[in-house]
């Protein structure tokens, strides 16, 4: 994986994903490892995302390497019409990885063939974000103490949830068993569905919030009204999806909820103080797997 | 020879005659293959009867025989398109054609946030359903089927 970009989740091999969480743990276990001190790494955010781009961050000084780059398109010659690989062509001429998150969907892949230098994709529109994938995947084996053999919930929008089907496709290499918790509308797409029934993995489909004694990991997901063609639909199942602390007695003990954050309701804040909510340390082993990332790439580790 | 079919567009002594295009394609195809940019003798012929396909169209290009890469990239939009190779005025070969692994160029991806919709980029697709055309995006990763293709 050396010099290899990491443009969506589906590049890496199980082996690779295996890696990567491997080292990621090195790093949450001793942090400042500055390890990359002749190295400058290019962080091109064309949108603003805070999330992400401060995790990177964080992530990048941690590991001792130099930032360069900006936190909005709007400062830069984008607005003046410079094309994506132009302003490509140039930075990877200036540093040695570039981290880039852009609104337009495959500008990932794109840019990862004009580069001379590996593109860490930090999300490319509604199309892919595999780092996020690679710190859920963080998320669960460490809780879970294995990534083999899980039950797994999604629940929410599961058709337009990129978050969710990257995920699927990584936990895919697991022998997981899958319940899907969506309104009709917003069911996972049959594409996903066929995929898993190719591979002969387990899968159930259910319109309400239920079996969830079931779970090792819940893993939820915004449903965002402007996804719906019909309003009254939304109005209808908009509360449908909501997982409170009275839902949770009956869960195992070991199982713990997942989101990529940001979330607006649909995980009560009476959760929060559930030892199972496990979604403010999810955002915080982002870190550490991009640290784990970047290192891999470069090849350090 | 009793029955003499009597032709709706003239015959030519050597090239090719593309047959059983649909009537919409013929168009479409001409500009695939960039027919509208050579300076051989071309006659085509649209809206004809076929029992088959309703209708038809046929188009006759003179002195000029396809390479298979080449007349692939009409299968998307004429899959059941047949070739005649002429030569001295008689058939010397038949060809069909056929949905390629990859299309590259031709289609225009559908999804208007796809970034080859924004830069001078060549679309690229990696067929995933040659029966139902499904194609996938190399780029954006969407699946496009046949009714969303845009030429």
């Amino acid at each position: 994986m050396k010099n290899k970009s990491l443009v969506s989740i589906n590049d890496y091999s199980k082996e690779e994903i295996l890696h990567v969480l491997n080292i990621s743990k090195d790093f949450e276990n001793n942090k400042n490892q500055p390890l990359l001190s002749d190295k400058i790494i290019a962080s091109l955010f064309f949108e603003p995302s805070t999330r992400t781009r401060l995790s990177f961050d964080t992530a990048i000084n941690r590991l001792g390497a130099r930032v360069v780059g900006f936190t909005d398109s709007a400062s830069t010659s984008t607005v003046k019409g410079e094309s994506l690989k132009d302003t490509i062509k140039m930075v990877s001429n200036y540093s040695d990885l570039i981290v880039m998150r852009h609104p337009l969907e495959g500008s990932a892949r794109y840019a990862a063939e004009q580069s001379d230098v590996p593109i860490i994709n930090a999300g490319d529109g509604a199309n892919q974000h595999p780092t996020q994938t690679l710190l859920d995947l963080y998320s669960i084996q460490k809780t879970q103490g294995t990534l083999e053999n899980l039950t797994i919930f999604l629940i929410g929008d599961l058709k337009y949830g990129r978050t969710v089907h990257s995920l699927l496709m990584a936990m895919s290499h697991f022998n997981p068993t899958f319940f899907f918790v969506a309104p009709e509308e917003m069911r996972m797409p049959k594409e996903y569905r066929l995929f898993l029934e190719q591979k002969g993995i387990e899968y159930f489909e259910q319109t309400k919030m239920e079996n969830l004694e079931k779970g090792d990991i819940l893993y939820m997901t915004r449903v965002q009204k402007e996804r719906f063609s019909d309003l009254l639909e939304f109005e209808r199942v908009k509360n449908s999806y909501i997982i409170k602390n009275a839902m949770l007695e009956n869960t195992k003990e070991t199982m713990r909820i997942l989101h990529p954050l940001p979330r607006v309701n649909e995980i009560d804040v009476d959760v929060d103080t559930n030892p199972k909510a496990y979604y403010f340390k999810q955002a915080e082993n982002g870190v550490y797997v991009r640290m784990g990332i970047i290192a891999a790439i470069l090849g350090i580790k | 020879m009793a029955f003499q079919k009597h032709l709706q567009v003239n015959a030519i002594k050597n090239g090719t005659v593309i047959d059983h295009i649909p009537a919409e394609s013929l168009f479409n195809v001409i500009l695939i293959l960039g027919l509208d940019k050579i300076s051989n003798q071309i006659t085509f012929g649209t809206n004809l009867e076929s029992g088959r396909y309703g209708k038809k169209a046929i188009i006759k290009v003179a002195d000029k025989f396809f390479e298979k890469d080449e007349i692939n990239k009409i299968s998307l939009i004429a899959p059941h398109a047949k070739l005649n190779i002429i030569r001295n005025y008689a058939v010397s070969e038949k060809k069909t054609v056929e949905i390629p692994d990859e299309i590259v160029g031709i289609v225009k991806c559908f999804n208007p946030k796809c970034i080859t919709n924004h830069e001078e980029i060549i679309s690229h697709f990696e067929v995933k359903n040659k029966q139902e055309v499904a194609l996938k995006c190399k780029y954006c990763e969407k699946i496009m089927t046949r009714k969303e293709l845009i030429i």
